[in-house]
């Protein structure tokens, strides 16, 4: 069964903004699935429909077969959310915020506080469950919202940039939860501003542009794209011009840094030999850019190119 | 799921909301309750003892007893109304209401566990007025059956109406305003310190289309038994309106007026 179906989904603004022009979409139970998509594009907008915050005017959206316009409790029920924005009561204690929470999904005061405990410990709030939210710093807010959004023990959970703002180390603890929660069987549907992190999570991707869907595919399939990658060598001794290594385009962005493009079909180990051979010593190597990333603009830019 | 098991689920939803809301209320209580508690005191030194001694009986009672009915009850109207305006505004204004309506509560839930919590207050506040009125003077009540139903009556009705007030604010002087303009004014011209029949004939046919008189005088009658309109149209005009309004909540919140985009 699929976790989320969505077809020929159109929103139009009051203020006759399209933001959704026709959206569909499939997000396979279990998946761990990326929705990416430039500063609106429609992003927001359609998790805002699939969970009930904003109307759709047309199309159909189900949930493990449910209907949002025949069952929209059933669908609720199976969702859990955690928003961009900050949305919980600022002068409630955390305890109070994550109980209520399971309340309004019909969950006993007393099933509530030993979920609150387990979600609380497992996120390292528990030993500030007393304070109030407003007294949080964004990443400890960032994390209590995911401990609400999963104390009725979501089917789906929906992730709006889970980690903006949040700092690396906190970012990596969150990562590793959420893997840890997609293991066990929860479907995950991430967006992000950080490709990395999709990336490294997500195994199937859509990207959405002005409001329609313009790739959906596996992760894998969609960064097979890319026909070439790009490497920055630091060399340990400077040079004054960049070697000339027949089949490779190379350039020095600074006396010690050697940017290296190679072909992804080819092997990089005659890169190596061939800078061994002209008495250049590397001593580390790294990615010049994220390959989604590059994918990413890539895409884009080819839509926008295309209606100019 | 098991009808049952559907109605526990309802049930918790709404004790949630409702214990939501009393907590705040409470945790507040010298914005909350107190407030109303002085006032009326006040009014009850002034009006009362000090002005109510000169002008002796009205409709046949002593001045103090003719405005304790009119009091209480304006502190159980201004108190359901400023409990569910200011606490699902608030919700709307901070984003929390997200919480709720992405969760499976239906909408009569959320209204009923809102509506709860105003009426709570409102009678909250009722009580603790009657209680200040007993230090004045000797109440008695001439029926508790029709004081307890306009009580609780009219605290609906007004929190409904603070329930709609709080899905068309977009700020919080659209939450005060009403209150001011409307709701006080027609408060005081509703019968509280007078009996229309002071009123030139004009002004008695204008005041009838105050429902506020409605509310009072049959509150009245339930103290003093004295009343200056038929009691029937009084529970009529209220539950007219308490079912108007619910179903009027009802919809904004089935088609997400204020809440959603």
């Amino acid at each position: 069964m699929s976790a989320l179906v969505v077809r020929q989904v159109h929103k139009l603004y009051q203020s006759r903004f399209e933001a959704l022009k026709g959206v569909d979409l499939t997000v396979a139970e279990g998946d761990f699935f990326a929705l990416l998509g430039p500063n609106g594009a429609g992003k927001s907008t359609l998790i805002g429909i699939v969970t009930s915050l904003v109307n759709k005017t047309s199309g159909s959206v189900t949930v493990f077969g449910h209907d949002l316009d025949r069952e929209p409790e059933a669908v609720r029920a199976t969702l859990g959310v955690v928003p961009q924005e900050f949305n919980f009561n600022l002068f409630l204690p955390i305890i109070e915020v994550i109980i209520n929470q399971a309340g309004y999904f019909g969950i006993s005061r007393r099933v509530a506080r030993q979920r609150a405990e387990f979600y609380l410990r497992k996120l390292e709030l528990w030993d500030r469950r007393h304070t109030e939210t407003r007294r949080l710093s964004g990443g400890l807010k960032r994390r209590l919202m995911i401990a609400r959004a999963l104390v009725h023990r979501p089917q789906l959970l929906i992730l709006d940039e889970p980690t903006a703002g949040v700092d690396i180390e906190i970012r990596r603890s969150m990562w590793h939860y959420l893997c840890e929660l997609n293991q066990e069987g929860t479907t995950i549907i991430l967006t992000t501003h950080y490709l990395d992190e999709a990336e490294s999570l997500c195994r199937n991707i859509a990207i959405i542009d002005q409001g329609q869907i313009i790739r959906q595919s596996t992760m894998r399939a969609l960064l097979d794209q890319l026909h070439t990658e790009t490497f920055v060598l630091n060399l340990r001794h400077p040079l004054a011009l960049a070697p000339d290594i027949p089949g490779l385009r190379l350039r020095l962005s600074d006396p010690s840094t050697l940017e290296v493009e190679v072909d992804r079909q080819r092997n990089i180990n005659g890169l190596f030999a061939s800078l061994a051979v002209r008495g250049i010593e590397v001593m580390s190597m790294r990615n010049k850019q994220n390959r989604l990333e590059q994918l990413f603009l890539n895409l884009v830019e080819k839509r926008q190119d295309a209606e100019q | 799921m098991s009808v049952g098991a559907r109605w526990r689920r309802y049930g918790i939803i709404f004790d949630t909301i409702l214990k939501k809301e009393v907590l705040r209320f409470m945790r507040i209580w010298i914005q909350t309750l107190l407030p109303s508690v002085i006032t009326t005191s006040l009014y009850f030194v002034i009006f009362g003892r000090l002005i109510g001694e000169r002008i002796g009986v009205m409709e046949g009672v002593a001045y103090l007893d003719f405005i304790v009915p009119g009091l209480v009850l304006m502190a159980v109207i201004t108190n359901s109304y400023a409990n569910v305006v200011a606490s699902f505004y608030s919700s709307k204004f901070s984003r929390y209401i997200e919480e709720l309506l992405v969760s499976p509560a239906p909408n009569w839930i959320i209204l009923a566990g809102y509506i709860g919590g105003g009426v709570l207050r409102g009678l909250t506040v009722g009580i603790a007025v009657t209680l200040v009125a007993m230090v004045f003077t000797d109440l008695t009540l001439h029926s508790y059956a029709v004081s307890a139903a306009i009580f609780v009556l009219t605290a609906i009705l007004f929190a409904l109406a603070g329930f709609i007030n709080a899905v068309y604010a977009n700020s919080f002087d659209d939450i005060s305003i009403v209150p001011t303009f409307i709701l006080t004014p027609l408060t005081y011209l509703g019968g509280v310190f007078y009996s229309i029949h002071l009123l030139p004939e004009f002004w008695q046919q204008v005041s009838l289309f105050n429902p506020i008189l409605y509310m009072v005088n049959a509150f009245r009658y339930g103290f003093l038994g004295v009343s200056d309109i038929p009691l029937q149209t009084a529970f009529l005009l209220i539950g007219g309106c308490i079912v108007l309004l619910t179903a009027f909540s009802l919809f904004l919140l089935r088609r997400g007026v204020g809440l959603k985009h």
